[in-house]
């Protein structure tokens, strides 16, 4: 299911359960870190491999170095105000590396 | 005497092609010129896909509710479990199928394009690639499964899965209660394309009490 690391990818900089924040930048051009999520405080849900980094890969770059790919968890209430059920709700998307910074687990959301 | 060898024109095929479709058709054109592919690979791919539809993921559900270790499998290796029904599904890309419980249920989408599980499941449903289901389902992701005719209970966790990036994803339902002693194949007549997108659940089994 996961791709196994390969020589060019860097060793994941997080592991299972990691709090993180997703970048607040605007890129131009192709990614795949939606708008919704940027900025907002997740998780780490699971590890999902290295992958051809895609902002490299959509102008004919080859990828490399590859990116580690993580499914990150959000809680609901923290990206929708006004969520219809914000206790329970999570979503997931999954996110290249590049994409996450380190939280304090402590920091107020 | 016309053309066609008899006195009434025959009508040309009312087809409009939109600007969309000009432009791939002169995309795949440059391609084929360019020898980058040949017009048979595109038709060869299009068979591919035509020949793909949600009944491949209704008969792994249904494999997945009759035999624990397939369902281990299909939750593990979702590209092994499909092979072993005869489903080829080994192109580059990788599929996760996530499991509902009585306490998740769970829902995918596509926010940035329309990313699906196409090489087991087929083409997605045209609502699926709408934008107001791309946008609303990882907002108001109940309303939506409302809207398709189904109300998670409240302390049921709803889990929207956005896959934008390099995994496909499929879910396994819960079987319907009243299924019991149904066959492999009335179980897989349950499952319907909706259910695996997650927008909704499984037929309620006729023999249902």
């Amino acid at each position: 299911m996961v791709r196994g690391v390969s020589a060019s990818s860097a060793e994941p900089r997080f592991k299972l359960g990691d709090p993180v924040r997703v970048l607040d930048a605007d890129r131009e051009g192709h990614v795949r870190t939606p708008d919704y999520v940027r900025s907002r405080p997740g998780w780490i849900s699971s590890f999902l491999g290295q992958y051809p980094n895609p902002e490299s890969l959509a102008y004919g770059g080859d990828g490399l170095p590859e990116q580690p790919l993580y499914k990150v968890g959000f809680r609901q209430g923290d990206l929708w105000p006004g969520y219809e059920n914000p206790s329970g709700d999570v979503l997931y998307v999954d996110i290249y590396e590049h994409w996450l910074d380190p939280r304090p687990a402590e920091e107020a959301r | 005497m016309s053309a066609n060898g008899h006195d009434h024109p025959h009508e040309e095929a009312r087809y409009e092609r939109s600007p969309w479709s000009a432009r791939i058709q002169a995309l795949e054109e440059l391609l084929v010129e360019k020898a980058v592919f040949t017009h048979e690979e595109v038709w060869d791919q299009i068979e591919y896909m035509e020949a793909r539809s949600y009944e491949n993921g209704a008969r792994l559900v249904a494999r997945a509710w009759v035999d624990p270790e397939f369902r281990a499998l299909l939750l593990s290796d979702t590209k092994a479990a499909a092979l072993e029904l005869g489903i080829d599904a080994s192109g580059p890309v990788e599929f996760i199928t996530v499991e509902n419980t009585p306490e998740v249920h769970n829902i995918i989408v596509c926010t940035l394009c329309s990313c699906y599980p196409r090489a087991i499941l087929g083409r997605p449903p045209d609502w699926y690639k709408s934008a107001s289901y791309r946008s609303r389902a990882v907002k108001e992701p109940r309303a939506v499964m409302r809207e398709f005719g189904y109300e998670p209970p409240e302390e049921v966790r709803v889990a929207v899965h956005d896959s934008s990036a390099d995994l496909r994803y499929m879910v396994l339902p819960m079987r319907p209660s009243g299924a019991d002693g149904m066959s492999e194949e009335e179980l897989a007549a349950l499952v319907t394309r909706d259910s695996l997108v997650g927008v909704s659940v499984p037929l309620a089994s006729a023999r249902a009490g």
